[in-house]
């Protein structure tokens, strides 16, 4: 995988973009951080105030999805360049379980 | 280790030591085609058993449950142990060829898949001799073979989880050679369409087999544990079984037909002289085969219930495959329009492909009219249709890969002549033992009956679908002879024995060194091999200098991993009798598993070093290349 620190053959010309890639993934990191354990916060908040079930379990999902997002683009670098292929492979096994979940619960009947 | 060790002779034990612990995937390849040749041979005389019983009416030849077992062992074993492994087979001999690699990315690995293939594979077929053979269908629906008595299903089970995990692992090898290891230049759309089908066909399996794993697990804990995953008196529901096996069933069938696809895709171009036509709509074409694959399972199921509009929606997927396909159909033909064609044994059974395949794809699509599928259901008709997509598609292209790759992988050529024979026999039994019994399920004969009446108009059809098969019996005799014959006389034809080799594989040296390429080739295009040959020039340009190779070392741990899960299996299965021996030996199968794979994580194996001065060695005394 290209990574930043590795693609650059005259260190001394690029370092100044560098340091400035690295400042801006820094603060990027650090937003992130910081609504991720606002999320958890949240979640446990919105258990703790005692809404209905139906309310809960689809909200705290959908921030533990988009806390997974986090994690994989910026602290895990999907958003770098050269993760398409994982990206791909991703997607398609998570459009298969999703195929594959749904059928479960609509077309199986109990 | 140098060169030199590998160019003694062996003597015959010092060879078969070689083999059970080689991770060249060139002799991994030899393995899958021996052990794939092997289950066809016996998945055929079961065939032959099947085509003897339903010669006439009211037989006796074999009795009832017997013909239930021999049914059921025809199904898995052509599908699971025949037909895949001898595909993995010709992956493992030309792929890493195509893109340029010396090996594929994990060739421990690699080994560990073919083990755990075979030790499954035989698992299973010793069932014939300890008490009798699965008898639920391939498919092995949940109420029925929970209902099955014996230990049939139990060796079901675990063999085919167990060679499922050798093929798992193998696929993803692939996969992670193709991303990796391809040769300086050639990009995705460069690699030739052997390599893209190999390269879709295992991100199948890597998506396809974790349903069938859970599946014959919840199967495994209901039958030997007392679960109760598929048991309606225990709340379960028997027809989750049949969607996990359909979600991994109907995508196993796109990994046999994809690499036959792209074994034609090689085949086609090479002996019409001409490049393939629309090389990126078949990679296209290939890519949506592989994700539409997994849209339409549900239509093996048409007639469980699932309500008009589950039916309506994967019947339009269903019919939507058709497209793809088609469009690989007519960039076949154009390949063949206006080329030089060479009417040579694997080129003889590309031509006789297209058609006999068509045929099986248009009884597929009136399948998947969910109406009309009522009156196909199991019945003849669908035994005709599949037998005409996997003989037609699959098992032509098998015929075709062995004679086109044969001097690839054994530096002989098969000869031409008994090919011809065979190629003519098979063609005319395939079609003299299937087509009619399209004709046999339209009159209402069921799928996997035991014997049938006279008076009922079902003789004529069923004798002659009989004869069919005696012929196609034959044919496969021939080529053994052939195969025989070829490698006693073993007269060696050298690089490029075909002399249109378009592709990587046949600008390598004959027979192929065992680290392939000395120095990288430089890819420069599609074909890769015929650029060359267009500048009048007779091998490929280097990428590199020679330098040193780096090469695994053989390993024996691969046969004791399988090795100990085949006698855990034995544990897991007797656990059911109330043997005392079943859970120590239980044990005793995981702690040779275990202890195998802790020895290899702890075990330094760096592998060795081919250095420069050997290969220019090799260089002054070949000299031919």
């Amino acid at each position: 995988m290209a990574n930043l620190q590795t693609n650059s053959g005259e260190p001394k010309v690029n370092y100044e973009y560098r340091r400035k890639k690295s400042a801006e993934e820094m603060r990027m990191q650090v937003v992130t951080f910081t609504m991720m354990i606002f999320f958890t916060v949240i979640a446990f908040a919105a258990v703790g105030a005692g809404f209905s079930k139906w309310f809960i379990l689809p909200f705290v999902l959908l921030l533990a999805i988009v806390q997974v997002i986090f994690q994989l683009y910026y602290f895990m670098h999907m958003s770098h360049k050269g993760h398409e292929v994982p990206q791909f492979f991703m997607y398609s096994g998570v459009l298969v379980g999703f195929v594959t979940v749904l059928a479960f619960l609509t077309i199986i009947w109990w | 280790m140098s060169t030199i060790a590998h160019t003694q002779k062996r003597g015959f034990a010092g060879t078969v030591w070689d083999y059970l612990t080689t991770v060249d995937h060139k002799k991994i390849a030899i393995l899958y085609l021996l052990a794939g040749g092997l289950f066809f041979l016996v998945g055929g005389i079961e065939a032959m058993m099947i085509r003897i019983q339903l010669a006439v009416p009211n037989n006796d030849f074999v009795s009832a449950g017997l013909f239930n077992e021999i049914i059921t062992m025809h199904g898995t074993t052509m599908i699971f142990l025949a037909a895949m492994p001898l595909l993995l087979g010709f992956m493992n001999a030309v792929m890493p060829l195509q893109i340029g690699a010396r090996d594929v990315a994990f060739p421990f690995v690699n080994a560990l898949g073919f083990w755990l293939f075979f030790f499954g594979g035989v698992f299973l077929n010793l069932s014939w001799f300890l008490g009798g053979a699965p008898d639920a269908g391939w498919t092995s629906y949940a109420s029925l073979s929970l209902a099955s008595e014996g230990h049939g299903i139990d060796f079901y089970v675990l063999g085919l989880q167990i060679s499922g995990f050798g093929t798992l692992m193998g696929g993803i090898n692939f996969l992670v050679t193709i991303i990796n290891m391809r040769a300086p230049g050639m990009t995705y759309m460069r690699m030739p369409l052997f390599t893209w089908t190999t390269f879709v066909a295992s991100a199948l399996i890597l998506f396809a087999f974790p349903p069938l794993t859970v599946g014959l697990f919840m199967m495994l804990f209901d039958r030997m544990f007392g679960a109760g995953f598929f048991d309606v008196a225990m709340g379960g529901n028997t027809v989750i079984w049949e969607h996990l096996f359909w979600i991994f069933g109907h995508p196993e069938v796109y990994i046999l037909i994809l690499p036959a696809f792209g074994i034609f895709s090689e085949v086609i171009p090479t002996f019409s002289r001409k490049r393939l036509f629309g090389y990126s709509s078949m990679v296209f074409a290939t890519v949506l085969i592989g994700f539409l694959g997994f849209m339409v399972w549900a239509h093996h199921m048409f007639t469980t219930g699932l309500g008009p509009v589950a039916n309506a929606i994967f019947a339009v997927a269903t019919m939507a495959i058709a497209v793809p396909t088609g469009i690989k159909i007519f960039n076949w033909i154009l390949t063949m329009w206006g080329g030089s064609i060479q009417f040579t044994v694997p080129m003889l059974y590309a031509i006789a492909f297209i058609p006999s395949f068509v045929m099986g794809g248009v009884t597929g699509v009136m399948q998947a009219a969910a109406p009309a599928d009522y009156q196909f259901h199991d019945s003849y008709f669908i035994v005709a249709h599949f037998h005409y997509v996997i003989v037609g598609g699959v098992v032509f292209g098998l015929l075709a890969a062995v004679h086109f790759y044969w001097p690839l992988m054994f530096g002989t050529m098969l000869s031409e002549k008994l090919g011809k024979v065979t190629f003519v026999l098979f063609l005319i039994g395939f079609h003299l033992t299937f087509f009619i019994q399209h004709f046999l399920g339209l009159m209402g004969m069921p799928r996997r009956v035991w014997t049938f009446l006279p008076g009922q108009g079902l003789e004529t059809g069923n004798l002659i679908s009989s004869i069919g098969a005696a012929f196609m019996f034959v044919a496969v005799i021939v080529l053994l002879i052939n195969v025989v014959v070829t490698q006693v006389k073993n007269v060696k034809v050298g690089m490029d024995p075909w002399k249109d080799g378009r592709t990587l594989e046949w600008a390598i040296p004959s027979p192929t060194p065992f680290y392939n390429f000395k120095q990288l080739p430089l890819v420069r295009g599609l074909d890769p091999f015929w650029i060359e040959k267009l500048e009048g020039k007779t091998e490929m340009t280097p990428a590199e200098p020679i330098g040193d190779i780096h090469m695994p070392n053989n390993s024996f741990t691969p046969f004791m991993v399988s090795l100990g899960l085949f006698i855990g299996a034995f544990g897991a299965m007797y656990h059911v009798d109330d043997k005392g021996w079943a859970i120590p030996v239980l044990i005793f199968g995981l702690v040779v598993t275990f202890g195998s794979m802790l020895y290899r994580s702890i075990k330094d194996d760096h592998g060795y070093h081919i250095h420069k001065e050997e290969l220019l060695d090799d260089a002054n005394k070949g000299g031919t290349r």
